[in-house]
Formats: C-alpha cells, structure tokens, sequence
C-alpha cells in the first residue's frame, strides 16, 4: 500500500492528549495487539514446544524429533508429547527415560493410542 | 571450581573441554555491575563508576595516572563468535580484561532453520554452533574468567527461529545468564511462520522466565534492514513495545526485559538533531524496561575509524538518555572479519568515552522545550497511530501479512515496500495444534492450559508427577559429546596442538594458526589501481591469499589508503628466537650514590637542528617528570633548534661530562646525520674520550645510533631513569669499575 504521510490528519484525536494520556493510551493499544497473541499460546503447541517439553522431562535430543514425529503421525499432539511418554512410562512402569527411548524407536505408539482412546 | 587462572599463563583449552559431562553452571540470571561506594580513584573524584576489577588493561594513558582503570556502570557488551568456540574463549579472556561483561554469541548460519538442538562442537559458518557441549566449554571457561577479573560476567546468545523453545531450555540449564528473542524477528527476516513463531515464543519466554535471564528483543534489525533507517522510527517504537509487553504479560518481569535499541541514523546526516528526540521518545514510552543500546551497523563502511566515530556518537546519546547496556558492535562489520582485535577496540572504544563522560549529566541537561520536545511528541503521537491502526486493521498477523512492517516511509506515510508474510506460510506453517481437553506437559515453566490434575498433579507444579523435571534435577539431563567424529573440536585442536606448546607463534586474527596479517597502505594511484597494486605487493611479499579489505580515497589521483589482508606460510620459533633482555635500571639509592655521592655529573641538553620539539628533552631531565636531575645530575639546557656545534662548544665551556641532544625529526635520517657529527665535532675538538654522548627521540634506534659514534641512543618510551642508569653505568665502566 501506498499512502502520503496524513499525519497531520490522523493525528486531530490525539492531538490534545498529555503526555501522560498519550501513554496511557498507547499501552492500552499495545495490549489489543498482544493479548490474541498470548491467548494462541495457552490454546496450541507445536513441535518445538513438546520438544522443550521432552527435553524437560529428561529425554535425549536426539530422541525428541523421532517422539515428535511418531506423535505426529499418531494424531496425538493434542495431548501433548510429554504426555505420551508419561502415558507410556505408567503403562508399562517404566521409567521416563526408557519410555521416550520406546517411543524414539516407533515402539509401544499402539499402547499409547488405544490408552488415550479408552480414557485410560 | 578448582581451576585458576594465571596472569601470565594462557587458557588451557583441552582441559576447559575435559569432564565437561559433569559440569554445572555456578548460578542462574543477570547480574547488573554494582556502583563503587568510594567514587575516589587515584587523584580523581568520580561519580558514576561501578567497582574496579581485580585485573584489567587499562587505557593506554592510564600509565600516567597511576595506572587506574576506572569501570563505568553500564554492562559493556561483546559479540564473539568466530566459528570456533575453542578459539573465542581466549578472546572471552581478552575482552574481559577490557571491561566486557555480557558477551554474546551470535549462532552459526542457519541455526534457526534447524528443528531441534544441535549437538557437538561442529565448526560454524558465520557464528558458532549453539550445542550443550559448546555452552558448557565456555560458561565453564567464563566462571574461571569472572574470577579472574574479579566481576561477575553475563553470558548470552539468541533464543529464536524454529527451535527456540529447545534452546531455552537448554539455556536455562546451561547457565546462560542473557538472550535475544522476540518472535517479530523470526518472522519478518527468518520467515517463521507467524502463528507459530508467537506460539514458541510464549514457550520460550515462559522458560527465560524461569531461569531470570535478561531478554533484548531483535527491533534494531527493522533499522538495519529499511531502505531508510531515519524514517522507520515510528516503527521501532511499536516493535519493542509489542514485544515487551508480550514478554511481561507471559511472565518475564519488566527488570530484566531489555530493548535493544540503535540510534537509527549516522552521519553525515545530522544524526544527532534526528536520533536524541527518538531516543527520548522511546525511552519515555518504555520507561518500564531496560536499555541495551546498540551502535548503528546499518551505514559501517570498512573504515575503522569511521565505525568508531559512529559508536562514540552513539554513546553519546546513551549518556544524554540512558543505557542499561552499552553494545560495541566491532567496527570491522563494515568488512566482515570478526577479529580478535576489534573485539578489544571497541571494548576500549565504549570504556573509554563512558568513563571520559562520567558526570555529564551533573553538568547539562536536555531542553524541556523546543525541538528536542516537539519532535520526541511527534515520534510518540506517530507511534500510537501506528499501533492504532494494526488493532483497526484486524491484528498484528493481519498488519504482518499486510506489509505494515519495514516500509520504508516514515509512518503514517507509506512506500508498499514492507516486508509481508502470509499467515499462511513461512518456516513451520502447518505445524500448530490445538491442545486437547486432557493436554498434558509434566515439567516446570510450561505456558498455557496444562491439565496436570488428570492424574492428581499439582498444577503449581506440574514437574512433581515426574519427580522434578530438568530444572529441578540436573541429573536428568542427557549430555550428548560428539555427532561427528571429524568436524569435531578435539580435530580442530590437534591441527594446532604445535602452537599450544609454547615453542612455536604465528599470526592469529581469530582462529590459533590462521596466520592472517593486515597491512595499511597508502598508494599514490587512484583506487582501482591501489587495490589491484595492493595485492601484487601482497604476493611479492610472500602473503598467500592477499584481499583487499579497505579502501579509502586520499584524492582521486593522489592516492588511497588500503588495508590489505593476507597470511604469511610460515611460523616463528620461539626456541631460537633471540629476545632483548629486559631493560635494567639501577636503584634510587645507586643513582644518588653515583651522582651525588661519588662525584657531581654536568650535561648539557638541547633539540639540535632546526627542530623545535621540547617536551620529549624536559621529560628526560625534569625533577617533575622522573627526569635526572632528580639524581643530582645538573642540566644546562640549551633549547630547541640548537646548531650541532654549539652543543659540543656549550660542553666545553661548561666543563660539562656529557651531551644529551634530542632529536624528533627524522626525514632522511638527519637525526643520525646529527648525531654523527656531534661525535665528529667532539674528536676534532680533542675531548671526544672525556664525554659522553647520548641522544634521544622517538624514531632514534639506540642500535642505529651507536653506529653512528656516540656512546648509547635512547627511543620511544624512554625516561629520566634510562638515561641516568646509562650515564651512570658509562661513567662506571670508564673507572673501570665494571
């Protein structure tokens, strides 16, 4: 888009706010902007997140992509991938560990899906 | 840590990189220096100066005011990051000694296209692969550093692109104390997806957090980027406030959110008229966050001096406004070549003028009308409109996909060459989920709908199901060393390992062994013709790879100034290398004792020639300056511009044991020609063996001038004490007694 500078224009409504109102109000803008924002995080993850996630929980860089991946394939993000691994690690009373190495390998996503889908 | 540093030793890389599997960062967080309760150093009140270090380099004339080395308040920040950790680290060491506290590490090309951590010490191109092993090398080093220096040092690079919640993570486990991120970067220059960029950086902040790093946002990139930087002012208002206000309402508290912010314009527009009301502006607005104020890099051509003019104007605004961080760019962007000694310029660049300004404010202040304030409410008024119609418009990724951002007109004004992004599209579009009803993430610092309590968790801490997570157990976390066995740091090492041994020393400008000279010229041909003359004397000298990396016209026919680059084949060793020894003094005592007790010393003193140069002469016989007569030695000084023949006349008549003749100018060798004479004219006159002669100036080579017949010659930097342990030593050796 092309436009000639309208400041002059524009500006007649704020034009006799103080500084302070000014501020204000420019704040008060700011927060309309990011506020959507922030409600897009509390709502979705996506794969860099789960793998912060996994990474949290104790598993392998190496094997957060492959879990992600296998999780993704499952139709499972939306239970989170860190979740999976728990799922699995409590299924089968193994450690976190050993259940993202499973999961890493394409091993136990069966278990894991039909848990989700008995609401176990 | 058990591993102390040594003044005179250097940094033992290999066993920085031994046990690293066990290593643990000593603290979390930024740490801000702290002010000098007694503002007294040396001879000078201060007013501003932070707590002295335990060792530094001071600034080159500290040498004359008892070596103080004064630390202003602002964290001086330098960027190393040469593509080899291994070798950055001594450079970590080096610019720490220089005052840099908060060093940062730029990431190797493409880092933020790849979906995950990278593991190892791979070689980098254009920065350095970020990986654990990597970080834990150089915090590792840095805490020995910070010891060392006696001050605490912030480390820090960039939490961004596709992975960045990852490397949060691997952060805030690492003991990275500082980072970049601001998902508007991603966006508009690594074309991330917006949706998902905004997403991460929730995550990503959320654990910053955490960790209590200090975060500065990537608003000085639309600077750098818009066709031109005076006009996106507006724009820079909004984008540190989009993403300061994201960071504070994810969690991040407003102390540790850093704007990094550049004075936008350089000369020779009038930068300053334009940039201080935008840097009041800006600070005025977000008077709640910090200031990391950056230099301008956007208009750095390949001068040296000409990027450390823009940095010193830069500071000046700093000082005129405020800076929480003071950034030093190295001013060698302009061509590219990350070198150790550009490192250490700016450090000193930025020492040097913060210190130099100390107190300014108590002095001045900024007007409270007329320019300065109508155009900082112009800035302001521009800005809010500009946010003002992103929410009209629809919302930032509508205003994104628009191309509201980085158009080159000065807001309101538009030239429709923004950069637009799709919502649609971009790096990782495709890859946003929607968190289920039973969405669960059992681990520490996760933003958003969590929904632990499922299985009984505590949604105050979610880690607890698993028993801690990360955070809370280090020994949960999985080291990785190596991916590859080659492109690998134990390699790169062992390619070197001759230059560890002490025996051998080449050039480095960044790399141990890259054996890489500069050279300044001047050429007395137009450019053209210098660069391409420039590098046939490269090669004749025996350089491999000669490149022209400066070229400035003197005059369009006269000549150019050139610096060229090149690296010599071969090395230097140090076994065999012959070293002067160190120059020797005697005692106060022995020189009283040969001047005052033993017998009486008259010299005469003067500038021969036509040379009216007096103050190198006074330094070496003024009591106030060290000078002998402070040993009892009677000067009678005869002036500048003396004829050689009066000196040797003026000895005679005086009774005098010694002549001392300064010499300064130096143009075909009249300096030695003098000196020769003086040693003629003595023979002639029959009282060469009677006298002694010494003389002096900055260009004399006391090897040179013995040559030329007289008995010692003194050169740049010498003193009072030089001379007196000659004439005292000569005088010595003439009774025989040495």
């Amino acid at each position: 888009m092309k436009r000639a500078d309208d400041f002059e224009v524009r500006r007649q409504h704020i034009a006799n706010l103080t500084d302070e109102e000014l501020y204000a109000r420019f704040w008060e803008l700011t927060d309309q902007v990011v506020d959507p924002l922030l409600e897009l995080g509390k709502k979705n993850t996506t794969p860099s997140v789960e793998r912060s996630v996994l990474l949290r929980m104790g598993v392998s860089s190496l094997d957060c992509m492959p879990i992600v991946n296998h999780c993704m394939d499952h139709g499972l993000m939306g239970k989170g991938c860190g979740h999976c691994v728990y799922k699995l690690s409590k299924l089968e009373n193994i450690s976190i560990r050993e259940a993202s190495i499973k999961l890493a390998k394409g091993e136990g996503w069966d278990k894991v899906v039909a848990a989700f889908k008995e609401g176990k | 840590m058990t591993d102390v540093l040594k003044r005179n030793e250097k940094l033992d890389v290999v066993n920085i990189l031994k046990d690293l599997d066990k290593y643990e960062p000593r603290r979390r967080g930024w740490t801000w220096r702290e002010k000098a309760e007694d503002q007294h150093l040396g001879q000078f009140e201060f007013h501003e100066i932070s707590k002295s270090l335990t060792n530094s380099v001071p600034l080159p004339p500290a040498k004359f005011m008892e070596n103080i080395d004064p630390q202003p308040m602002q964290t001086i920040t330098t960027e190393i990051a040469s593509g080899r950790f291994e070798d950055d680290i001594r450079r970590m060491r080096m610019g720490a000694w220089h005052g840099a506290d908060h060093l940062m590490v730029i990431r190797h090309m493409g880092q933020s296209h790849i979906d995950g951590l990278m593991e190892g010490t791979p070689q980098g191109i254009g920065g350095v692969p970020i990986t654990r092993k990597q970080l834990r090398a150089q915090r590792k080093a840095i805490d020995m550093i910070e010891d060392e220096v006696g001050r605490p040092i912030n480390y820090h690079s960039y939490v961004s692109g596709v992975a960045g919640p990852d490397v949060a993570v691997l952060f805030a486990e690492e003991g990275v104390n500082g980072a970049h991120q601001d998902p508007q970067y991603n966006v508009l220059y690594r074309d991330v997806n917006c949706v998902r960029s905004f997403v991460d950086a929730c995550e990503s902040k959320k654990v910053m957090a955490w960790a209590d790093m200090l975060q500065i946002d990537g608003a000085h990139n639309a600077n750098a980027t818009a066709r031109e930087a005076w006009k996106v002012q507006p724009e820079l208002i909004v984008q540190h406030a989009i993403n300061s206000r994201f960071s504070e309402k994810v969690g991040i508290k407003p102390e540790n959110i850093s704007l990094s912010t550049v004075p936008p314009t350089a000369t020779p527009a009038p930068c300053m008229y334009l940039d201080l009301p935008y840097a009041v502006a800006l600070r005025e607005i977000c008077d709640k966050y910090k200031m990391r104020a950056q230099m301008n890099t956007k208009y750095i051509q390949s001068s040296a001096r000409e990027a450390t003019v823009t940095h010193v104007m830069n500071m000046f605004i700093s000082k005129l406004t405020s800076a929480d961080i003071q950034s030093t760019i190295t001013p060698d962007e302009g061509r590219n070549v990350p070198w150790h000694i550009y490192n250490i310029e700016a450090c000193d660049t930025a020492k040097q003028t913060l210190i130099g300004l100390d107190g300014l404010m108590d002095m001045v202040e900024l007007k409270k009308d007329g320019p300065l304030r109508e155009n900082a409410r112009e800035l302001k008024e521009r800005a809010l409109l500009f946010m003002e119609e992103i929410v009209e418009n629809g919302g930032y990724f509508k205003a994104v996909q628009d191309g509201f951002f980085v158009d080159s007109a000065k807001y309101p004004e538009r030239n429709g060459d923004g950069i637009a992004r799709k919502i649609e599209g971009g790096v990782g579009y495709g890859f946003i989920f929607e968190r289920d009803e039973d969405y669960m993430a059992p681990v520490t610092a996760h933003y958003g709908y969590n929904n632990v309590e499922q299985y009984g968790g505590d949604p105050k801490d979610p880690a607890a199901l698993i028993g801690g997570c990360t955070f809370e157990d280090r020994s949960k976390i999985v080291y990785i060393d190596e991916l590859d066995e080659d492109d690998c740091v134990d390699r790169r090492l062992e390619k070197v390992a001759k230059y560890r041994t002490g025996d051998v020393v080449t050039p480095e400008v960044e790399w141990c062994g890259d054996r890489v000279v500069m050279l300044t010229m001047m050429l007395p041909v137009n450019k053209r013709v210098a660069e391409a003359a420039a590098v046939e004397l490269g090669k004749k000298l025996g350089l491999v790879d000669p490149e022209v990396i400066s070229a400035e016209v003197m005059q369009d026919a006269e000549g150019t100034r050139i610096e060229l680059k090149g690296r010599v084949d071969f090395d230097i060793d140090l076994t065999t290398l012959e070293i002067p020894p160190e120059p020797h003094y005697l005692s106060d005592k022995e020189l009283y004792d040969e001047f005052e007790g033993h017998e009486h010393m008259k010299v005469v003193c003067g500038t021969v020639g036509e040379d009216e140069h007096s103050v190198g002469m006074r330094e070496i016989i003024n009591i106030k300056h060290g000078g002998i007569e402070k040993w009892g030695i009677e000067c009678i000084y005869l002036g500048t511009s003396v004829p050689v023949e009066k000196m040797v006349d003026a000895c005679i008549e005086e009774n005098a044991q010694a002549i001392l003749a300064s010499t300064i100018i130096s143009h075909d060798n009249v300096h030695y020609k003098n000196m020769k004479r003086i040693h003629e004219l003595a023979v002639e006159k029959g009282i060469r063996d009677d006298i002694i002669i010494c003389a002096g100036g900055t260009q004399v080579i006391p090897e040179e001038a013995v040559k030329t017949g007289i008995d010692m010659g003194f050169g740049r930097n010498s003193h009072g004490i030089d001379v007196a342990t000659f004439l005292a030593e000569e005088r010595q050796r003439r009774r025989g007694e040495k």
